[in-house]
């Protein structure tokens, strides 16, 4: 695929160097001379320098030939109109990053009328991701499917957890919840779960199930207080500003710290729920005075990784029971997941992933008929979601009868409204959607899942 | 450093040689020659060698900037090394230091040679064609091809391209490397080959045809006889004559021109390039005209010797119509220039390029009227592009490192005997070898003069000397600088 990237900037650096390793053909645009060279030569991709929001520049970069445009800029203004001129000039899918809360509302119009597939706000999406880990404490990451009735949920096992020690099938029989236990990562290994699989500390289970038995599944695996009331949030930035207004109807009550005075006041006005505290977050004394000890969350948010990174440990230690912290910086990933902290959010990176999650589906959907793609465990397993047509040699057999080919697993069907977590005697129709769970495996079709 | 992948690349350097030594091998067979053998055992040690430097896989496939330069340098020596194999296994050339300078003159697509008329007319006719083809290769560089067929090192060959491509700047021109290179190989191969068919249709025969199509793609100028280009027709030379302006533009613009844009294509490099061919050949024709008409049958004659020569030197081919070293002082002092202009980046051709000059031409201006307005604020552009700070930079010390390694040369040679006090000789010599001509100026370097009499170390400064200047001076100096080597 023919893709330009506007705007060298982390999110711009980590789309080109994945997308590149994808096999897609880069060419990126910035005004900084310094970033365009560096990433040049750092992967295949072809630099330009100039802004590109200017015909000259867009056709340099070879805009007419382009598939995808991507504008991920530091400014809205300048990501919209440059895909606007790029949708003109090059009738290519557009896809802009908008990130000023106080365009969000618009968000949705301006997609619309410029024509763009996506628009991507990194704040909007971490908020979110926050709020639904928030609602889901033992869940280190939660990912929709088939319109949010299936959700695809990671979470690790901790020391007390009362499955560790027990085999897939005998704790499945005992908790009696619809849930499906799909992979299990322990250490750099990634297995599909088989019913005689044994769980141990530490090992990432992730499960699927609708948000219901979720919820429920989670109540029991869990002795004490599952559910958070109250959240201690360091930093008053555009993802608390979103934070607060997807908690607004929620029972969970927020404390944000910010040492902004104006932004405090901005806050305040805005989000009349939320306790508002003035002050600076580095002060020791000031978050035991407000009670950190007891908060049932922590969420650092601040602009610092390094903040974020040592008030989230120092609220452990404190006795904080749910830790969230914000890492601007990707390239350190693997030092800072050696940390004992909960939930890393990374806002560029879900901005970056959501993109290209678009990217892959779309070129996997080119003769195929994915959905959604989604990566569990980076680049071994995959959950891939199909809408089953009619014809496919999947349809009307028990799937117990069915030949799958080793590390697959079904994990979803959905039929209508109904959501139904396969066992043997379950059949797939036609017009299911349904949710492939894969290991090292490339799929096109769901026919692709059964042995030849 | 990451040896291991230096290691690997170099291998593959070796096996793709293996490949190359195919060219001869084929023509010693079709002209049942028996350097059959020679060509059969260096194949067979070339792929050997080369297989075993492949074997093991490296850790890490990283490569930064200096593992770059350090690939292309080594690889063009490890490759000069091997290539002259042949020469001295056949007894042809047997001294190892002439057939080194012989091979690097080939792939550094100078020319200069240290065999005279006689010793070419008797050579074997795989020998001469595997000397006209090593022009070919050494023309768009070993690496760029390799880089088009091989996964060399992931995501970061941008440094080895940097290291191997001549001119200040490299650009891609889509954004995979692998099609890049093919690109670049595909228009060399097709007007190479649009060449050679119109020097058949001339007349020539095919061994000469295809001996030199090679070296004019290369811009190296070989001979496969004594007569060298003067034996041919009008025609032949007026053929070799644009071919030789063709292969010393930028590819990039044939890039431009096969995509429409036209207008990109004549960019400032190209345009300055015409003109300064266009003023030479003006200035010669004229010179000649009003001092040697005697020796030419008309105006037009002149004319043509004229542009032929200008070509063949601004383009830094080497080949000769006429021996213009017996030119009047004038016309060999601009031949002289051409020779430090060299044409232009990113074509096959070497010298300074063109653009350096612009550049350069550019900054001195800007001084000027820096000195008259001192608080003046300038920046250089060129094609309605500033030039960045660091491009600018990096020229001016490019220009620095090749005085210094001119006068050194210079020193060196002049100490070799075989001179007698032969001023242009020795001056036309570094400047000839140094920019990748071929030949000069003066008794000994004109074109109907040879290489063979200087002595060896003057011949191992020569040879460093077209190493350096094909390369374009860092990558070979990298090699000396204790740092590079320390883990």
């Amino acid at each position: 695929m023919k893709i330009i990237i506007v705007g060298c900037g982390r999110v711009g650096q980590s789309l080109a160097e994945k997308l590149n390793a994808d096999g897609n053909d880069v060419t990126v645009v910035d005004t900084n001379a310094e970033k365009v060279k560096m990433l040049a030569n750092r992967c295949d991709i072809m630099g330009v320098v100039g802004n590109g929001a200017t015909l000259d520049v867009l056709s340099e970069a070879g805009i007419l030939g382009a598939e995808l445009f991507i504008a991920v800029t530091n400014s809205d203004e300048l990501n919209l109109l440059c895909c606007l001129l790029a949708k003109k000039e090059g009738n290519c899918q557009t896809i802009a990053r908008v990130k000023n809360p106080e365009y969000a509302k618009e968000t949705q119009y301006l997609s619309e009328e410029l024509g763009l597939v996506m628009a991507i706000n990194p704040e909007y999406a971490a908020a979110e991701e926050i709020a639904r880990v928030l609602r889901f404490p033992s869940a280190m990451k939660i990912e929709p499917f088939a319109k949010g009735k299936v959700e695809l949920v990671t979470f690790r096992l901790q020391k007390d957890s009362p499955l560790i020690g027990q085999s897939v099938k005998d704790a499945m029989a005992k908790l009696k919840v619809n849930v499906l236990i799909g992979t299990i990562e322990r250490g750099e290994e990634a297995f599909i779960a088989g019913g005689d699989f044994v769980f141990a500390e530490k090992d990432v289970v992730s499960i699927v199930a609708t948000p219901k038995a979720a919820n429920d599944f989670f109540a029991k695996i869990r002795s004490k207080g599952h559910s958070i009331k109250d959240a201690f949030v360091v930093g008053g930035g555009d993802i608390t500003h979103y934070l607060c207004e997807i908690l607004e109807r929620s029972n969970i009550s927020l404390k944000i710290v910010e040492k902004d005075y104006k932004t405090c006041e901005e806050l305040a006005g805005k989000y009349g729920k939320a306790t508002i505290i003035h002050g600076n977050a580095a002060d020791r004394e000031l978050l035991l005075e407000q009670g950190l000890e007891n908060a049932g969350a922590f969420v650092a948010l601040a602009a610092l990784d390094e903040e974020n990174i040592l008030l989230s440990l120092f609220a452990k230690e404190a006795g904080a029971k749910k830790l969230v912290t914000k890492i601007n910086r990707i390239d350190y990933d693997g030092v800072i997941s050696r940390l004992d902290l909960d939930t890393m959010i990374c806002p560029k990176n879900i901005a970056s992933n959501s993109i290209l999650r678009y990217v892959r589906a779309t070129k996997n959907t080119q003769g195929s008929n994915i959905e959604r793609l989604y990566n569990i465990i980076e680049d071994q397993v995959e959950a891939s979601e199909f809408i089953v047509k009619d014809g496919s040699p999947v349809i009307g057999k028990p799937i117990s009868t069915l030949h799958f080919k080793r590390n697959v697993l079904i994990a979803s069907i959905v039929r209508g409204e109904s959501v139904i977590i396969p066992h043997g005697d379950d059949t797939i129709e036609a017009g299911d959607s349904v949710l492939v769970v894969t290991k090292d495996l490339v799929l096109g079709d769901i026919a692709d899942i059964l042995e030849r | 450093m990451n040896f291991s992948i230096i290691k690997r690349t170099l291998g593959w350097i070796l096996v793709f040689e293996a490949i190359f030594f195919l060219v001869p091998l084929i023509a010693s067979v079709v002209y049942w020659e028996e350097e059959f053998f020679t060509f059969l055992f260096t194949i067979l040690l070339c792929a050997s060698v080369g297989g075993l430097c492949l074997l093991g896989k490296p850790k890490n496939k990283d490569i930064y900037a200096k593992e770059g330069f350090v690939i292309v340098a080594l690889g063009w020596i490890v490759m000069s090394l091997f290539g002259a194999l042949p020469f001295v296994l056949s007894g042809a050339i047997p001294s190892f230091v002439d057939a080194l300078f012989e091979t690097v003159s080939g792939f550094t697509t100078t020319g200069a040679s240290i065999l005279s008329g006689e010793e070419i007319d008797g050579m074997a006719r795989s020998l001469i064609l595997w000397r006209s083809f090593t022009h070919w290769v050494g023309g768009m560089g070993v690496l760029v091809l390799m880089m088009a067929f091989l996964p060399l090192s992931g995501a970061r060959n941008m440094h080895i391209m940097n290291a191997e491509s001549p001119g200040p700047t490299v650009s891609k021109l889509v954004p995979k490397m692998r099609q890049t290179a093919l690109i670049l190989y595909s228009i060399y191969f097709v007007m190479t080959l649009v060449q050679l068919i119109m020097l058949l249709c001339g007349g020539m025969p095919l061994f000469e045809a295809l001996n030199t199509a090679f070296a004019v793609a290369g811009t190296g100028g070989f001979a496969s006889s004594s007569s060298g280009m003067a034996g041919y027709n009008s025609y032949l030379q007026i053929v070799v004559t644009v071919f030789m302006l063709l292969f010393s533009i930028n590819f990039n613009s044939y890039y431009l021109l096969l995509r429409g844009k036209v207008k990109d294509a004549f960019n400032a490099e190209v345009k300055t390039f015409l003109i300064i061919v266009a003023v030479a050949i003006g200035a010669i024709t004229l010179n000649l005209c009003f001092t040697q008409i005697d020796s030419f049958s008309s105006v037009g004659e002149a004319l043509k010797h004229a542009a032929f020569s200008v070509s063949s030197v601004i383009s830094t081919t080497g080949f000769a119509t006429v021996d213009f070293a017996q030119w009047p002082l004038f016309s060999r002092a601009i031949l002289i220039l051409l020779m430090f202009i060299g044409a232009c980046a990113g074509s096959t051709g070497g010298g300074m390029k063109v653009s350096r000059w612009i550049v350069l031409g550019k900054g001195a201006g800007h001084e000027i009227k820096r000195m008259i307005h001192p608080k003046q604020v300038k920046k250089i552009s060129v094609d309605g592009k500033v030039v960045e700070h660091e491009v600018v930079r990096s020229i001016n010390s490019y220009l620095v490192a090749y005085i210094f390694i001119f006068v050194v040369s210079l020193f060196i040679i002049s100490l070799d005997p075989v001179l007698t006090g032969d001023f242009e000789s020795a001056f036309s010599s570094v400047a000839t070898t140094l920019n990748n001509v071929g030949p000069g100026t003066g008794k000994i370097a004109g074109p109907m003069g040879n290489f063979g009499d200087y002595s060896i170390v003057s011949k191992i400064v020569f040879t460093l000397d077209m190493l350096i200047g094909r390369l374009e001076i860092f990558p070979m100096l990298i090699l000396f600088a204790p740092s590079t080597w320390i883990k």
